[in-house]
């Protein structure tokens, strides 16, 4: 019988709001599968809920970390380093644009929202990165969350989209210079779910709805698939799988037309 | 505990209010000043104590801490 163990393997996962979160489902296979996991917050406020939602697992915990501020991500790397030593997995589940770049029109971003989204959603994987490389142990692997309005339009997705595609790019060119220490990067390309970060999308409701009904399988994907391709994708199953932008859609992004 | 009162935790919880700010008449983002994500969070939030499922629809009209309450009672 073929399982995944990654008993004795260690994991960051940063970007979790609640149990609902992308971050989370991945997290929650690797702890199933054996693994030690942290995760990081942006703003006490979140703490109460990851307290909660890490609790009943032991090895577990959680920091504060704002990804735009290096402060911050020395610190939690400090921590990864002394609890860790070293960290075989990490996911990147950050996102973020203000609600004014995809109310309006693309054509009016501004350059503050441009970089705030870029920055957050896409420059901080490289960062991430980059403080992650010298604790990455032989092996590791690397995921992020991505959305296919990277690389077609999604109607009030604006800056967002860029930001994706920025973050797929990326993606690439961290599995090209990682490769070489024999650690992996990929892009997870989840369908619509309901996040904290999705339903903060205008009309994410009826896009949720639509999306259902355009998919191959006649539904959306659930949090607890992009869990389970995040375990596979991190995990030695997929050894020879890097610089990758996986979907994990119910088949939506394949259809080419509808016909009824 | 009343429904208020239910409610009123949520709130404090994930917005990080005091809790003598929460009164019924008190608006979400212009007095509690939630933000975008804040608002998802807290309309997740009251889904998650209350057992029920709130559309987006629905979510864009309940602004208030009355609101909130009112709906969850049309939901019981």
């Amino acid at each position: 019988m073929i399982s995944i163990d990654l008993s004795g393997k260690t994991a960051l996962v940063l970007g979790v709001t609640n149990a609902r979160s992308l971050g989370w489902s991945i997290g929650e296979q690797l702890i199933r599968a054996g693994a030690r996991v942290a995760f990081s917050y942006q703003g006490e406020r979140l703490k109460a809920d990851l307290d909660k939602l890490t609790a009943p697992f032991e090895g577990t915990w959680s920091e504060q970390c704002d990804v735009t501020v290096e402060a911050d991500l020395t610190r939690l790397f400090e921590r990864v380093r002394a609890e860790f030593g070293g960290v075989d997995y990490i996911v990147h589940s950050v996102a973020f644009a203000p609600r004014a770049a995809m109310d309006g029109r693309f054509v009016d971003t501004t350059p503050e929202d441009w970089n705030t989204a870029l920055s957050v959603s896409a420059y901080s994987l490289v960062s991430v990165a980059r403080h992650a490389e010298p604790l990455l142990r032989e092996g590791g692997s690397i995921v992020t969350l991505t959305y296919y309005a990277s690389q077609k339009v999604v109607p009030k997705y604006n800056v967002m989209g860029v930001a994706k595609a920025a973050l797929e790019a990326s993606t690439r060119y961290l599995a090209y210079e990682l490769g070489k220490k024999n650690v992996r990067v990929n892009a997870i390309s989840a369908g619509p779910m309901r996040t904290v970060a999705a339903r903060s999308i205008p009309g994410f409701g009826s896009m949720y709805d639509k999306a259902a009904g355009m998919s191959m399988l006649g539904r959306n994907a659930t949090q607890e698939e992009v869990g389970k391709l995040g375990l596979f994708l991190l995990s030695d199953m997929a050894s020879g799988i890097t610089g990758e932008t996986t979907y994990v859609d119910a088949g939506y992004n394949a259809m080419g037309m509808q016909l009824d | 505990m009343e429904t208020f009162e239910q409610v009123k935790e949520v709130i404090v919880e994930k917005l990080g209010v005091d809790a003598d700010k929460v009164t019924p008449e008190a608006r979400f983002v212009e007095d509690l000043g939630a933000d975008s994500l804040e608002t998802v969070e807290l309309i997740m939030g009251l889904e998650d104590k209350f057992g029920i499922s709130i559309s987006d629809e629905d979510a864009e009209g309940i602004r208030t801490v009355q609101a909130a309450v009112d709906y969850i009672g049309s939901k019981q």
